[in-house]
């Protein structure tokens, strides 16, 4: 039987459960705050935002895969408009954009107008280097590795900053091909 | 040019529009950041009391900011002065924004004149959580029992707030019950000058009462709540006229 249809990112939102987004953003500026309490450097902060980011992300991704039956992406440019597309949408109910695409088609912008994480968020000037949303980079980073695929996630733009939009360059280090934890003859 | 027509950028976050707070994300996403904080903070503490109280902690700080966020959304900006009033307030409007539906149930303990009790019968940040047996009587509504605190405290009504899982005959899953006991200063004569207390009236009409009494069925449970009278649910709201 033909797999289902993949479904597109309203859809798939529409379908799922959903909770009021400002509980979301109150959570996630409350974990913000306990790390800075605890942690005090913004660089431990970021380096533990992204490790956050990338332990949900490994779960996430199952989540994604299976309830988005989408099929297996040729390349990595379907891959970044997967994820900005109907991942991001199923999640956290926005749309991101790709862009900035270099020659080899490894590296992508995506680039998000809106943010749920960040409403009602004002960085003081003690935390100017902090990158408040770094658990996203940290949730696309561990999905991706989780689908085989070593990538890099950095912030190039940030509107806590002053920018006008949030851009979040993908690189794509390797393709790591699947290794099996046994051998079929032992 | 591209970004003309685009939405003004404001320095200030104070002079942004405020939302209508019908924005909506997955609530598996809500669930995997909660059992991230969740995960994060037992790696900080050494026991279960400590855990609760750090999540109680984050969920203060959402609590205050919800109350100033619905005072100014919801209410216009009016403050509640009575008990009841702020029990109300949380139990169906802040339900209402935070959880999406009203708490189930609002009662009344008749023993402690100071404590009130909100129920509910599987909390939304506890629906993907499994507590194991090692860890007892842990519950992660101690989160909510923040949120509620952080309410109380900043509209004026210092509180102690915890949450219990409550055992119910029948059902798999135990309800939880968020208890709320409020400080001496709730209760001091100028408190009650300033109408905070409930009627006096009311509560005598209450105990001489017996049959409104509706006793919970868990009287075996480590906390007795025999003698619970039910002062609102989503059914049959009690009137406090005089």
């Amino acid at each position: 039987m033909a797999p289902a249809a993949p479904k597109s990112g309203d859809a798939i939102f529409a379908s799922v459960d959903r909770v009021n987004a400002e509980l979301f953003t109150l959570t996630y500026g409350a974990i913000v705050r306990q790390l800075l309490t605890d942690l005090e450097e913004v660089d431990e902060v970021n380096k533990q935002l992204d490790q956050m980011g990338y332990n949900i992300g490994v779960r996430l991704v199952d989540e994604f895969l299976a309830k988005s039956n989408v099929s297996r992406c040729v390349d990595f440019r379907e891959t970044a408009e997967v994820i900005a597309k109907v991942g991001f949408k199923m999640f956290l109910g926005v749309t991101a954009s790709v862009t900035n695409w270099d020659t080899e088609g490894t590296t992508c912008s995506l680039i998000m107008e809106d943010n749920p994480l960040v409403d009602f968020v004002e960085l003081p000037d003690t935390c100017q280097g902090l990158h408040y949303c770094n658990i996203l980079s940290g949730v696309v980073r561990g999905a991706l590795e989780m689908v085989s695929m070593k990538t890099e996630v950095t912030w190039l733009r940030d509107m806590l900053k002053g920018d006008d939009v949030f851009e979040l360059q993908v690189k794509l280090l390797k393709q790591i091909p699947e290794e099996y934890p046994y051998k079929d003859d032992e | 040019m591209i970004g003309v027509g685009k939405i003004k950028q404001y320095t200030n976050v104070l002079d942004r529009p405020l939302s209508k707070g019908k924005q909506e994300v997955s609530l598996s996403a809500f669930a995997f950041l909660f059992s991230e904080l969740v995960q994060y903070n037992q790696t900080q503490v050494d026991n279960i009391a400590e855990l609760e109280r750090r999540l109680e902690d984050a969920g203060y700080a959402v609590g205050a900011r919800v109350l100033e966020l619905l005072c100014h959304r919801e209410k216009g900006n009016r403050r509640e002065t009575r008990l009841l009033g702020i029990l109300s307030f949380i139990h169906s409007t802040v339900w209402k924004v935070l959880f999406g539906k009203v708490a189930d149930s609002l009662e009344k303990g008749t023993e402690h004149e100071d404590e009130y009790m909100i129920s509910e019968k599987e909390l939304l940040v506890n629906r993907f959580i499994s507590i194991p047996k090692d860890m007892g009587a842990f519950n992660c509504g101690a989160f909510v029992a923040g949120i509620v605190k952080g309410v109380l405290d900043n509209a004026g009504f210092p509180a102690v707030v915890t949450a219990h899982f409550v055992p119910v005959d029948g059902q798999q899953r135990p309800r939880t019950t968020i208890l709320i006991k409020f400080a001496e200063e709730c209760y001091s004569l100028n408190a009650r000058l300033a109408l905070r207390l409930p009627d006096i009236h009311v509560l005598d009409q209450l105990k001489r009462e017996p049959e409104q009494r509706k006793t919970s069925k868990n009287a075996k449970t480590s906390n007795d709540f025999t003698g619970w009278v039910l002062v609102r649910n989503n059914v049959t709201p009690l009137s406090c006229s005089t």
